[in-house]
């Protein structure tokens, strides 16, 4: 699944990145550390958190991450929307949680 | 072939900026990804280090046919207790960087699991410097 078809599935509000929208998706990462992201994201992965700051950009960018998805209605710092547009990486945001994404995700195969 | 970089120690902004620049430059050069993978974790932790803890400071970046060889040069406070930094979760970073993601206490401890050899030499008030070797083949 591409982060397009994703981002239909989900209902999902595209907020930077919309250059980025073909990448396929691997996986899932969820957490608000940025050391610990460092660490679990993985290529393709889109990552779930509610940090909005341009630090966000710079790990998913560093890791290759396909998406970020910013849940509980958090919005992207005007900063890093256009970092993310420069960097071609996709940033939604949505009302749900993280959980209710990642049962969504998980029902999806991801 | 070797790169230097200066950190501003007041931006924020500009985290993760030579991490990804030196990123693309091992691109560039055909490095193998998992080098490539290691050099970038160590790197961004080592960069938010110099901009949380040590107001910037100075890395090189040299690239040899065996090893990528990185040092970060601060002069900042320094680490009191270097055996208490190393352990995974001990943090000193304040609140205010805590709430933008940072202080997992997670920096140190990344940037030895993803390095061949790691040396810090530090003094209180003077500074720190860390050099990292990741090997190539």
């Amino acid at each position: 699944m591409n982060i397009q078809e994703l981002c239909k599935e989900l209902n999902l509000t595209p907020v930077a990145g919309e250059s980025g929208m073909d990448k396929e998706i691997s996986g899932c990462y969820i957490g608000d550390l940025m050391s610990l992201a460092m660490a679990h994201l993985e290529e393709g992965y889109v990552w779930i958190t509610i940090q909005s700051n341009l630090n966000v950009v710079a790990v998913s960018a560093l890791k290759e991450a396909a998406c970020v998805i910013l849940a509980d209605g958090v919005t992207l710092d005007a900063n890093a929307t256009v970092k993310a547009d420069e960097e071609a990486l996709a940033v939604f945001t949505t009302e749900d949680s993280a959980y209710t994404l990642a049962k969504k995700l998980g029902a999806l195969g991801i | 072939m070797v790169f230097h970089y200066d950190v501003d120690g007041n931006d924020f902004t500009l985290a993760g900026e030579i991490s990804s620049k030196v990123k693309k430059r091992l691109k560039q050069l055909g490095l193998p990804p998992e080098v490539i993978r290691k050099v970038s974790i160590a790197m961004y932790e080592a960069e938010i280090n110099m901009v949380i803890h040590a107001n910037g400071g100075a890395i090189d970046v040299e690239v040899t046919p065996q090893a990528v060889h990185i040092t970060f040069a601060d002069q900042g406070p320094g680490i009191p207790d270097l055996e208490k930094a190393m352990q995974e979760g001990f943090s000193t970073a304040s609140n205010e960087v805590r709430e933008l993601g940072f202080g997992a206490g997670m920096g140190l401890p990344n940037i030895k699991k993803n390095s061949d050899n790691m040396t810090i030499d530090t003094k209180v008030g003077e500074g720190t410097t860390i050099k990292l070797v990741i090997n190539i083949a």
